[in-house]
C-alpha cells in the first residue's frame, strides 16, 4: 500500500482507542458506503481539551490519521485544536498515500464535530442556567 | 521474509517450473519470428501450433478456433467489442451480469457511450445469474449475451450451460424467421485448468483465458472464437492469427500457456481437490471461532480454492495489513484495496450492505497450500478480528446491517 513507518506504527499501536463515557463532545465523521467512519470523544476543562478518544472503521490510513489526530488535540485549547487540519495529521504521519488523502479528512471533521457538540451542549448548559 | 503463507491465487499464480523450462528455448534460443519463411523460424511457427493444439483440446476446441492474445482482458475487450462492431448492422443490445469482471463490465460502459445498450442481469444472494431476468432482457436487437463462467471474488460458478441451451432454443428459431443471432461469450478466466471445460457442451461462441491464473505465464491468454462467428479485430496490423489479431506473437508465453494447458489437462482433478479440503477447513474454522461473519459464494457450486467472507465491524484493508505483518497474503474487495471510493460490486449485487462489503476478505487457496499455513491463518485471523472490533464504532444492526453505536454499552 505504500504507507509510512510512522502511519504504520500507529496502525498497529494506535494511541487513545476507546471511548470516554460521560464525554463533554462527541463527533461522528465520515461514511459508511465509502468504508471510514470515525467517532471522537472529548473531555473539556477551562476551555481545555484535557481527555479524548477515537473508534474508528476504516482501513489503516484511517486507523493511523485517528491515532494521531487525538495525540495532536490532546491538552491543545478548543481554539488551537480547531486549527488542526488533514494536512496537519497528514504531515504529523510523514504524508500518506494519494488515494488516502480523505481519510486524513475523516480526522479533522470528527475533532470539528466533537467540538461542535461540546459548544452545543455548553450553551444549552448556559441557557439552562439563565 | 520470515514465514510467508500465499492466499492470494485468483489474483494470480507463480509459474510453473516445467512451464518455465518449456518457455526458456524461445526466448534467446528459437527466437525466429513466427512470421517469416526460412527454417529457423518455422521452428517457432511450429511451436506456436504445437500450443495452439493444446489450447484447443483443453477446451474441446478445434485449432483454428484459439486466438492468442495478451491476457484476459484483451480477450474479453476483443469477444465484446469485435461481435459488437461486426453485428451492429443487426442489433445494439448485449447482456451481461452485474457480477462481471471489470474487463469485461468496463469494456460494456464503454460501448454504452458508442451507443450500444446494455443490460446488467442481477444475481440471487449466492451470486447465480437470475435466468429469468436474462431471459426477458433478450429483445430483437440483442447481438451478444456474456456471462462470467466463475466470478473472480466469491467463486461461484455460474450456469453457463443452461444459458447456452436457452440461446440454442432462441437462436434456432431466429433462423428460421430470418432474424440475426445472439452469440455468447463468457469469461472463463477463473476456470480454465481449474474444472473440466467443453465449449460445446457449454454452448458458448466465444471463451476467454488467460495463463497465469492456472500456473502460467502472465502477459498471454487467449479467446475461443467458433467457426462462423462474425467478428471484427481489436488490433490491426499484419496477418496473425488468420488476420483476428496483429502482432508479432509472444511465442515463450505462447509456448508456456501451452504447457500449461497440457499439464492442467494431466492433473486438474488434483489441482482441485487439495485446494477444496483446505479451503473447507478455513472456512469450518472461520465460522466456529469468529461470530457475525458471513461467507459469501454458492456453498456448492463454488471454485474449490475460493473463500470470501464478511466480516462484520471491521474493514478489509485493515485486516489484509494484519495479516500482512503475519506473512499471509489475502485480498478483500473493500473500497479501500481498490482505489475506489465504493466497496465490491459483486458484494453489492449479493444484496449485502455496503458497511458489510467493506469488512470482506478473499482466500484463494492453490498448489503449494499446506495444512500448517491454513493453521495460522486459523491462528492469527481471531485476534485480528478481535483487535480491530475493539476500536469499531458499528455493533450489531437490523437486517443484518450495522448501526453506530456512540452510546454506552
Amino acid at each position: 500500500m505504500g504507507y509510512s513507518e510512522k502511519v504504520m506504527e500507529h496502525f498497529m499501536h494506535p494511541r487513545n482507542v476507546g471511548r470516554i463515557e460521560n464525554a463533554d463532545g462527541v463527533g461522528r465523521a465520515g461514511n459508511p458506503i465509502c468504508g471510514d467512519i470515525m467517532a471522537i470523544y472529548i473531555k473539556v476543562k477551562d476551555d481545555v481539551i484535557t481527555d479524548i478518544k477515537f473508534e474508528t472503521f476504516g482501513c489503516g490510513a484511517a486507523i493511523a490519521t485517528s491515532s494521531m489526530v487525538t495525540e495532536l488535540v490532546k491538552g491543545k485549547t478548543i481554539e488551537e485544536a480547531l486549527k488542526i487540519t488533514n494536512r496537519t495529521v497528514a504531515n504529523a504521519l510523514d504524508g500518506l498515500p494519494p488515494i488516502k488523502m480523505h481519510c486524513s479528512l475523516l480526522a479533522e471533521d470528527g475533532v470539528k464535530a466533537a467540538i461542535g457538540d461540546y459548544k452545543k451542549k455548553q450553551e444549552l448548559k448556559n441557557k439552562v442556567k439563565l | 521474509m520470515g514465514r510467508f503463507i500465499y492466499l492470494d491465487y485468483n489474483a494470480t499464480t507463480s509459474t510453473d517450473e516445467r512451464v518455465v523450462e518449456a518457455m526458456k528455448l524461445y526466448f534467446n534460443k528459437l527466437y525466429g519470428n513466427p512470421s517469416s519463411i526460412y527454417k529457423f523460424a518455422q521452428e517457432a511457427r511450429e511451436a506456436v501450433e504445437a500450443a495452439r493444439s493444446k489450447l484447443a483440446k483443453i477446451l474441446n476446441a478445434k485449432p483454428e478456433e484459439i486466438v492468442f492474445t495478451s491476457g484476459g482482458t484483451e480477450a474479453d475487450n476483443f469477444a465484446i467489442k469485435g461481435i459488437a462492431y461486426a453485428n451492429k448492422e443487426k442489433g445494439n443490445h448485449i447482456i451481461t451480469s452485474k457480477i462481471e469482471h471489470h474487463a469485461v463490465l468496463n469494456t460494456c460502459k464503454w460501448l454504452e457511450k458508442q451507443g450500444f445498450q446494455v443490460t446488467y442481469i442481477g444475481v440471487n444472494k449466492y451470486g447465480i445469474v437470475d435466468l429469468d431476468e436474462l431471459r426477458n432482457a433478450i429483445t430483437d436487437k440483442t447481438i451478444l449475451i456474456t456471462i462470467m463462467h466463475a466470478n473472480n471474488e466469491i467463486g461461484t460458478i455460474e450456469p453457463i450451460e443452461e444459458i447456452g441451451k436457452i440461446l440454442q432454443e432462441i437462436n434456432k428459431q431466429r433462423i428460421t424467421n430470418n432474424k440475426p443471432r445472439i452469440y455468447f461469450h463468457t469469461d472463463a478466466v477463473q476456470t480454465v485448468g481449474k474444472i473440466p471445460i467443453d465449449v460445446n457442451e457449454l454452448g458458448v461462441d466465444l471463451l476467454s483465458l488467460s495463463g497465469h491464473k492456472f500456473y502460467g505465464p502472465k502477459g498471454v491468454g487467449a479467446l475461443f472464437i467458433r467457426k462462423r462467428t462474425k467478428i471484427n479485430s481489436l488490433l490491426h496490423g499484419g496477418h496473425h492469427e488468420r488476420n483476428r489479431r496483429a502482432g508479432t506473437e509472444n511465442v515463450p508465453g505462447i509456448v508456456g500457456l501451452g504447457k500449461t494447458c497440457e499439464i492442467a489437462m494431466e492433473e486438474q482433478e488434483k489441482e482441485e481437490k487439495k485446494p477444496k479440503a483446505l479451503r473447507d477447513r478455513l472456512e469450518k474454522a472461520i465460522v466456529e471461532k469468529i461470530d457475525d461473519v458471513i461467507i459469501n459464494g454458492h456453498p456448492e457450486k463454488r471454485l474449490a480454492g475460493t473463500l470470501n467472507i464478511c466480516v462484520k465491524y471491521v474493514e478489509g484493508e485493515s485486516m489484509l495489513l494484519n495479516l500482512d505483518l503475519e506473512g499471509i497474503a489475502a485480498s478483500s474487495g473493500s473500497a479501500c484495496t481498490s482505489g475506489t471510493l465504493e466497496p465490491s460490486h459483486v458484494l453489492l449485487a449479493l444484496g449485502i450492505p455496503p458497511e458489510v462489503a467493506h469488512g470482506s476478505l478473499r482466500f484463494s487457496l492453490g498448489r503449494n497450500n499446506t495444512e500448517e499455513d491454513i493453521d495460522h491463518v486459523i491462528e492469527v485471523l481471531p485476534p485480528i478480528v478481535k483487535k480491530l472490533r475493539a476500536m469499531s464504532p458499528f455493533r450489531k444492526g437490523r437486517e443484518g446491517g450495522l448501526r453506530w453505536d456512540t452510546q454506552k454499552r
